[in-house]
């Protein structure tokens, strides 16, 4: 586990891990007890959708120990009021403060609807919820997410579910040197080494739930994650040196000067 | 709300003029690989995949569609099952167990009726329910449905409906019933055959139909489900239509889940030959070519299908299936009252359904939707249940 002088501090929880799991696409709810423990998470997200209050032995929010948070997203929202209405649900069904706002007005792509998702951040916030908002990565959108009360930023890395990595690298990137909250890669991240790359950018997390739901060992697999988010953190921590396309083995210009 | 006057039939007449039989003969299996190999399906990729020759490439067409499947929807399989309120019905459709012309019991719930087979299915843990009735506008008036719909919300988080098309300010009163998906097939794309099979009744106007799912669309139906009716006319054609029916419903309502059904003409009470049977091959094709035409589809598979035959197909793209379902009226307390409108196959209890689906490495859920009214079943404290 990372040290305890680097931690994320979001809603004024101080987490050391910097790997927050997803919990949609497992072939048993019995492995996300496993995954968890693997990962080392302590940020787990779950839809209301999915919760069957009625039913215990379905209800995936009873898999996810005391410790660690609970992330309710609000899946299947097509606009600001839908999901201010999951997140009151959710906070009513005692799931807690944490809220993921994912809306999605689109069900090819599954891409976000930047434009509610703002208004539903400025509801929420002023609700008192810790408001993860799930975007397309763009400076202006973060910007107004900041002011509405967001708690950290979630850009996709690619469209869910496609497991091709940071296709959204130039635009994160900007995200992380402009953006004074948490910069949170969800989506997209494929491979343990796609988070450690996440992680050198200076994002401060990785949210991952199809590369590890999907692998034909989610557990070893919630492992791995877990080491390459902390490897990826270290590294950013340790400042690489600088990557160069020649290679630089002496000053044939200047080197006179020290003759 | 939009409000235009596009259709899906403009696509199709604009497909009218393709020879479709000719240029299915002329589809190699080279023609097949390159689509397999291609990022992108697009129409006529669609129709190389439902050709004689992609029939040679199931393998294949399996090993991606799995693969698509298992990346956008995970190992999870939504069950829900039917419920029929009514059996009356003003059309003749041959194929059909409701048909006027079939000589069966008719009867319509009443709502303590309802209410007792409402019981009766959320005892199995299912919390989404379709709701169906025969096509009589007399005998089940949309006021009657949404009194039972106002019944059935209490217990169900998502409540579907399969009932005669209606108008969009109607589909806007069931959608505020709390009504938020719809299931209507064309039952065949072929105008000409549609007109011959459904000669009298509601049903003969064919615009009407086709432009149901639209009209649903346009209400704020959260869900639609098309398909045809396998085994009137040449699968091939009729799957192709249909898969471009969703294909357009997706692009015009991006915000809509669309998903495709593969009903397979059943055996009934009437005397109906069916014309072309689908054979177990062409039905598994028609699953892969919609999974691989369109990932993002939900593709329904009902209990007119064996278990053996389910179990095995699952995992090659379908998102939803049917448990438990009795296709009389009142078939859960009221068992064997009234006749079926098709034989289902597999009969197996939703929990040996959801037991078979875990021994095969998938998750079934009862629950992917959750009423945001106040009318739907209210939400308790439930993480530490």
């Amino acid at each position: 586990m990372l040290s305890t002088d680097d931690v994320l501090t979001i809603g004024g929880r101080a987490l050391t891990s910097r790997l927050f799991i997803g919990t949609g696409k497992f072939s048993s709810y019995d492995l996300i007890p496993e995954v968890i423990r693997e990962s080392r998470t302590q940020v787990v997200t779950v839809a209301l959708r999915r919760l069957d209050f009625e039913n215990p032995g379905e209800n995936m929010a009873t898999r996810v120990p005391e410790g660690c948070i609970l992330l309710t997203n609000t899946s299947g929202a097509r606009n600001a009021a839908e999901a201010v209405r999951i997140a009151q649900l959710a906070r009513a069904a005692g799931c807690g403060d944490w809220i993921k706002i994912e809306i999605v007005t689109d069900q090819r792509y599954l891409l976000p609807d930047n434009q509610e998702t703002i208004e539903a951040t400025r509801i929420l916030a002023a609700q008192g919820f810790v408001v993860l908002p799930y975007i397309s990565p763009d400076l202006m959108v973060s910007r107004r997410l900041v002011d509405a009360g967001a708690a950290a930023v979630m850009p996709l890395g690619a469209p869910i579910g496609t497991n091709r990595g940071i296709k959204t690298r130039e635009l994160v990137r900007i995200l992380v040197e402009e953006i004074e909250l948490p910069v949170i890669v969800d989506a997209g991240i494929g491979h343990p080494s796609e988070a450690a790359e996440a992680m050198e950018m200076g994002c401060s997390a990785v949210l991952v739930n199809t590369a590890i739901a999907t692998a034909r060992d989610p557990a070893r697999m919630a492992r791995a994650f877990g080491l390459a988010v902390e490897a990826g953190r270290l590294a950013f921590r340790s400042v690489p040196g600088p990557v160069l396309c020649k290679a630089s083995a002496s000053s044939p210009l200047t080197g006179f000067l020290r003759d | 709300m939009r409000q235009d006057s596009t259709s899906f039939l403009d696509e199709l007449g604009s497909l009218a003029s393709i020879p479709i039989d000719t240029i299915q003969e002329s589809i190699t299996v080279a023609d097949v690989e390159r689509v397999l190999l291609a990022d992108r399906i697009g129409r006529e990729g669609f129709m190389i995949l439902l050709s004689s020759a992609a029939g040679r490439r199931l393998e294949a067409m399996a090993q991606q569609a799995h693969s698509i499947t298992v990346r956008n929807f995970g190992r999870v399989i939504l069950l829900y099952t039917p419920l029929y309120l009514a059996n009356h019905c003003d059309n003749s459709c041959p194929y059909c167990g409701f048909s006027a012309h079939c000589n069966i019991d008719r009867r319509r719930l009443s709502l303590s009726e309802v209410e007792a087979e409402a019981e009766a299915i959320a005892e199995t843990g299912l919390r989404h329910l379709l709701v169906l009735t025969g096509d009589s506008r007399t005998e089940s008036p949309l006021g009657y449905i949404l009194d039972c719909v106002g019944v059935l919300r209490r217990r169900f988080s998502s409540v579907s409906a399969e009932i005669y098309p209606l108008t969009q300010p109607e589909y806007e009163e069931l959608v505020r019933a709390g009504v938020d998906g719809l299931t209507i097939y064309q039952e065949t794309y072929d105008r000409g055959l549609y007109s011959h099979l459904h000669s009298r009744g509601p049903k003969r106007d064919y615009r009407f139909r086709l432009d149901a799912p639209e009209r649903a669309c346009l209400a704020g139906m959260r869900t639609v489900n098309v398909g045809a009716l396998l085994g009137l006319t040449d699968w091939r054609k009729d799957a192709f239509f249909a898969g471009l029916h969703a294909a357009y419903l997706q692009r015009r309502f991006p915000e809509v889940e669309v998903c495709l059904s593969l009903p397979r003409l059943r055996p009934h009470s009437g005397a109906f030959t069916i014309p072309i049977p689908v054979d177990d091959c062409a039905l598994v094709q028609i699953l892969l070519a919609f999974r691989l035409f369109l990932p993002r589809v939900g593709i329904s598979l009902s209990t007119r299908e064996s278990a053996r035959f389910r179990d095995h197909v699952v995992p090659l793209g379908v998102t939803r299936m049917s448990a438990g379902s009795r296709t009389q009226v009142g078939g859960h307390v009221l068992e064997g009252r009234t006749d079926r409108q098709f034989d289902v196959s597999d009969d197996r209890t939703v929990l040996s359904v959801k037991e078979s689906l875990e021994r095969i490495g998938m998750k079934p859920i009862f629950k992917d939707w959750h009423a945001l009214d106040a009318h739907g079943p209210q939400v308790v404290e439930g993480r530490s249940a």
